[in-house]
């Protein structure tokens, strides 16, 4: 079967995605000799991992199967600013040829580092992203994802250069720019957020441009959360399949996760990063199938290995077969993150329940934004939705009743009162990047 | 016999107004007559113009949710009770109004009434039936100077 598929270029398979389809006794194998590595590593160089294991009175040498993996210590983000920026490193900076940092919008930024062989696992890591999206040599990929200390942007491009696809780095903005050259260059697949997306969609039609008749078919679309329906109608009004990708700087940046053909779940590249779903609160590690939240361990990372780091994502491993005949495990799609929540009147809401709720009545998902005040000191709650052409009507009564609808069926997921405000169209910002689904002013 | 009419969807608040009327003025367009519905939250401005094909592509292209509706003009004696004894006559035929907003033209003794049903066409039936007076395009235009 492997043989077959290297030559399936069709099929978007590449010799880079062998690992992909390792029986399972072959893929713990590599797992454990790589865990017990990489914990050497980061205990002989990592300051603040050596004092955690020693606190424990654990040495590498308690690493003998991979189940214990549970008695390492978790790391958070926290760690991550509190060593800024070089804290967490385990080569030495002549080894180090890349560094990349988040936009440090919460103060100091987090800084991850990158030796040789790491961009390599790197750029093999996200060729086997592109392959299970279907792309192969040949294909022309717009990454739209942005370049710099942002990891998007270079990790689809060197992941993009080892498929061997071609690559146009227009990196984010520029949006007419940007359907000028799906147009003109025949661009076959483009990445970016997917809430970016949806607004070159916008976009497209305004300037005349239908996607639907050009060559572009697929969709790489991470970085933030989305759901299945706004898949829907980013697949129906660009004519593409529609990706999910899944990564963060803190493992290596985009690669750690992707969709395949059958769109049922992200195949986690394991050979490389090693999952675990814990209860958020016990920390306690839970089995396949159950609900929690993502740790994952670098298992080939030289010069900033992450050793059970807590994602935040909530989500469960799934560890059926595919239909794409990966045997690596995969996650279910995230929805929400444990910081995306928000807490109103004591009732935890997710955006993405916002989102659910306003898809089951338009049918596609209008632009929406949630709003958070306080008022004599009680918590209110506002989504401002835009009004599309499909819900506009001449008549008050038959806003009236759209705005309602839409209210009834928040409160409906929720269970609490929110109010609903219908606004113009393009009056809620755009974003280039991930969007800002939830402004909090209280 | 209908006339088309563009609807506009605008947020109660300051400047609002403006600016589509702003967008149709640059683009040449004078307005017949309009009519602004509001609740708390957003208003619905209802425009009659001469070119409302081009109104609608202006404002479509500057970005504005613009919806086209027939709607029916029609005549009444402009004295007290005129409109009263249209309403009866409607009323008795079972036509359900959805709304309605009087044209700033005065014609002769006659006012102009715009009126929007769900059925406009059965609406213009009845109507002529009854023996009132249905104000077509042409006709409306022409009362108008502009």
């Amino acid at each position: 079967m492997l043989t077959e598929l290297w030559n399936d270029a069709e099929g978007g398979f590449h010799p880079a995605s062998a690992p992909d389809f390792l029986p399972e006794t072959a893929l713990k194998q590599v797992q454990l000799r790589r865990l017990r590595a990489v914990v050497s590593l980061a205990y002989d160089n990592v300051a603040l991992f050596r004092a955690r294991l020693e606190e424990r009175g654990l040495t590498p040498d308690s690493i003998q199967r991979l189940e214990d993996i549970q008695q390492l210590p978790f790391t958070v983000k926290a760690d991550l600013r509190d060593t800024y920026p070089f804290g967490l490193f385990a080569t030495p900076m002549s080894d180090v040829v890349r560094l990349h940092a988040s936009s440090g919008t919460t103060g100091k930024p987090i800084v991850v580092a990158y030796t040789r062989e790491d961009v390599g696992v790197w750029s093999e890591v996200m060729a086997r992203t592109l392959a299970c999206c279907g792309l192969h040599r040949g294909d022309i990929l717009q990454n739209a994802f942005g370049y710099g200390l942002f990891t998007g942007g270079l990790g689809a491009h060197y992941g993009a250069e080892a498929l061997g696809a071609t690559v146009v780095p227009i990196s984010g903005g520029n949006s007419d720019r940007q359907i000028m050259l799906i147009r003109d260059f025949g661009v076959s697949a483009l990445c970016c957020t997917p809430s970016y997306f949806t607004y070159l969609i916008e976009r497209a039609a305004e300037l005349g441009v239908d996607l639907r008749a050009l060559p572009l078919r697929a969709g790489i679309f991470g970085a933030e959360p989305w759901t299945d329906g706004m898949r829907d109608h980013i697949e129906a009004a660009a004519g593409i399949k529609a990706y999910d990708i899944y990564g963060l700087s803190e493992i290596i940046g985009p690669g750690v996760a992707s969709e395949c053909s059958a769109q049922q779940g992200l195949h986690i590249f394991e050979d490389h990063f090693y999952p675990e779903i814990i209860d958020p609160e016990t920390g306690e590690t839970l089995p396949d199938g159950e609900e929690g939240e993502l740790v994952l361990t670098t298992l080939s990372k030289k010069a900033m290995p992450m050793i059970r780091y807590r994602t935040r994502d909530i989500t469960s491993l799934i560890s059926e077969p595919c239909a794409c005949g990966r045997t690596i495990r995969r996650m279910r799609r995230i929805g929400r993150r444990s910081d995306d929540m928000f807490i109103i009147r004591g009732v935890n809401v997710f955006p993405s329940q916002v989102e659910a709720a306003l898809l089951a009545v338009e049918g596609t998902l209008p632009h929406y934004q949630i709003i958070l005040t306080r008022d004599q000191g009680l918590d209110q709650m506002s989504v401002e939705v835009e009004v599309t052409p499909e819900v506009f009507s001449d008549k008050i009564r038959a806003l009236e009743d759209v705005r309602a609808r839409l209210a009834k069926a928040i409160e409906h997921i929720l269970g609490i009162r929110v109010g609903l405000r219908l606004v113009e169209p393009r009056s809620i910002p755009r974003s280039e990047g991930k969007a800002k689904r939830v402004i909090d002013r209280r | 016999m209908k006339l088309q009419q563009l609807s506009l969807f605008l947020e109660n608040r300051p400047g609002r107004l403006g600016a589509p009327l702003e967008t149709i003025a640059k683009a040449g367009i004078n307005i017949l007559t309009l009519s602004l519905a509001d609740t708390a939250q957003f208003g619905i401005l209802r425009l009659i113009v001469r070119e409302w094909d081009k109104a609608k592509q202006v404002l479509d292209d500057a970005g504005w949710v613009v919806n086209l509706t027939e709607v029916v003009a029609v005549d009444v004696l402009d004295r007290p009770g005129g409109l009263a004894e249209a309403l009866a006559v409607l009323e008795g035929a079972g036509l359900n109004i959805e709304y309605m907003y009087a044209f700033s033209v005065r014609r002769g003794d006659k006012a102009i009434l715009i009126f929007r049903f769900e059925d406009p066409d059965r609406a213009i039936q009845v109507l002529l039936e009854k023996g009132l007076h249905v104000v077509d395009g042409d006709e409306l235009l022409s009362v108008v100077s502009c």
